[in-house]
């Protein structure tokens, strides 16, 4: 029975009446918790990057769309390849990473020892969380004349534009992932007589830094579109300033290119922190 | 070597009254079983002896002095898997051998020990996330007792595992006692791990929970997993199991009464 072919109907009436039908198992990487290799995984995301530049391609070699609206890719990759041959692009991304470096670990560093205490003290969740809560909601936007009052616009405003953008929601996700921790180990701890501080620093702190980690990874990412829009607003370097620079003189091609760097940098970045959390927390896996 | 003595334990969260005027003595050496419906406060009970939390009215002494927060002549085991994730099972075993003034050497001596002991020597440079439920509970343990406790406490130690991983566990747990020789207070809802592991079951209410009935168990030690099958393990079994339904009866209002 097993081996007849399933177009061959009506044998067994199913109950109902409707044909009970053998239907073809779907390829593992279509179903719900299913596994993909390596390979296929970089096939398909690269099918992807291809299909859409060869759309961009399409749409502007045609001449659908006018160049001044939108360049075609090989128009934006001249434009780049002269860009990086003259030195603007990388004097524009040094400062940048370095903008973005120094925010960022300045807001990580205040963030990570901030959400683990209100994530762990009741006494520090009420002190702080509604008024993180309530900053959080602020638009950072806002902030932007305020720091350019505050900091001028030299780098100190971009690092405060950045903290803003991310300490905040930082230090939420931190709260998080220490509440995450379970509570029994904690209790272990209590157990075997150890101190708050020696519970915090050898079980609550390693048991949450996957999750803290992860928060991190996620927050890097909200720190570039901070430091661009600080950058668009008032800079005199920077990525951000040489898109509006390039918006002055209507060259669509300068503008896109750096987007793409930006998408770019953004990429890289996720993937190092990724594969650098797998490293480092390889006793986690199979859990996530 | 040691002694507990629980008298008169109450317990209330906010309204829910966990536990009302629980008393009961653990004697030297000895494994009692604490067997209840689920909800009863027997876990609530477990964790005052503890000193994870305290109770609302009540008295736990150890060896005479009064339980005043956790501490290392306690070891616990608890039902969740507890093992840090982070560390290997020697590593967790080694955790809390810190601040036993030992040597980095020591430690780890005594680690592989008490690993050799669950059976688990192979199994030392394994992560948590590489071990089965089992052999994390058997890790668990072995952390409980390589610090020397003077009483294990262990709240339902087994009751993620399998029915035959139980099983085992079981024969394991009380091998482990007879060479350790420990008081031991043993949560559990499962009245033949209870009667096969202890040497007194004790039964308690619905909540809030109350010591109702107390079952020696006179079996011989140590004990095998043969003796189930005997007419004595039947009575006893019989005789625990039937003061357990009463409570599950009258909660449960299923229409099966006798």
């Amino acid at each position: 029975m097993s081996n007849t072919a399933p177009d061959t109907t009506t044998e067994r009436p199913a109950a109902g009446g409707a044909g009970r039908r053998r239907r073809r198992r779907r390829p593992e990487m279509l179903r719900i918790g299913g596994q993909i290799g390596l390979g296929p995984f970089l096939a398909i995301s690269g099918l992807v990057f291809a299909g859409l530049l060869a759309l961009w391609y399409a749409v502007t070699a045609g001449g659908l769309v006018r160049p001044i609206f939108l360049p075609g890719p090989g128009e934006v990759l001249d434009r780049l390849r002269d860009l990086a041959q003259g030195g603007e692009l990388w004097a524009d991304t040094r400062v940048s990473v370095y903008r973005i470096a120094v925010g960022f670990l300045i807001a990580t560093a205040m963030a990570v020892p901030i959400g683990i205490l209100v994530g762990t003290y009741r006494f520090w969740e009420a002190a702080l969380e509604p008024l993180v809560d309530f900053i959080r909601y602020m638009p950072v936007v806002a902030f932007v004349p305020l720091t350019i009052l505050w900091a001028g616009t030299d780098d100190t405003q971009k690092f405060v534009i950045i903290w803003i953008g991310t300490f905040f929601q930082q230090v939420l996700l931190i709260t998080d992932n220490t509440k995450r921790v379970p509570l029994d180990f904690v209790d272990i701890g209590r157990t075997l007589g150890m101190r708050d501080r020696s519970i915090l620093r050898r079980i609550v702190l390693p048991a949450a830094a996957p999750g803290v980690w992860d928060s991190m990874r996620i927050s890097l990412g909200w720190a570039w579109t901070w430091l661009v829009l600080a950058e668009l607003v008032a800079a005199t370097s920077g990525l951000g300033y040489r898109i509006t620079t390039a918006q002055r003189f209507f060259q669509t091609d300068t503008i896109i290119g750096y987007i793409l760097v930006l998408g770019l940098l953004g990429l890289i970045t996720d993937q190092v922190m990724k594969a650098a959390g797998r490293r480092m927390f390889r006793y986690a896996e199979g859990r996530r | 070597m040691s002694t507990v003595q629980i008298t008169g334990l109450t317990k209330a969260f906010g309204e829910v009254q966990a536990l009302d005027g629980a008393s009961l003595s653990l004697g030297d050496n000895e494994f009692v079983s604490l067997v209840g419906t689920s909800g009863c406060g027997k876990s609530t009970l477990l964790s005052i002896v503890a000193g994870l939390q305290d109770p609302t009215s009540g008295e736990v002494l150890v060896d005479g002095e009064p339980v005043d927060g956790p501490g290392r002549d306690r070891g616990v085991v608890f039902q969740g898997y507890t093992l840090f994730p982070w560390l290997t099972a020697r590593e967790n075993v080694e955790f809390a051998l810190r601040g036993e003034g030992m040597s980095a050497a020591e430690r780890r001596a005594v680690a592989s020990e008490q690993l050799e002991l669950v059976g688990l020597e192979g199994f030392a440079d394994s992560h948590p996330n590489q071990l089965s439920g089992g052999m994390k509970q058997r890790v668990a343990i072995a952390r409980a007792l390589s610090y020397r406790p003077r009483i294990l406490l262990m709240d339902e130690p087994f009751g993620a595992l399998d029915a035959l991983t139980r099983q085992l566990m079981q024969e394991l747990l009380t091998r482990v006692w007879e060479q350790h020789r420990l008081t031991v207070l043993f949560v559990t809802h499962d009245v033949e791990e209870a009667v096969y592991v202890s040497d007194r079951v004790l039964v308690m209410t619905n909540r809030p929970g109350r010591i109702k009935h107390e079952v020696p168990v006179t079996l011989p030690r140590p004990r095998s997993y043969e003796m189930v099958a005997t007419p004595e393990f039947g009575a006893l079994y019989g005789e625990v199991l039937e003061s357990i339904r009463e409570e599950s009866l009258a909660i449960a209002d299923v229409g099966v009464g006798r």
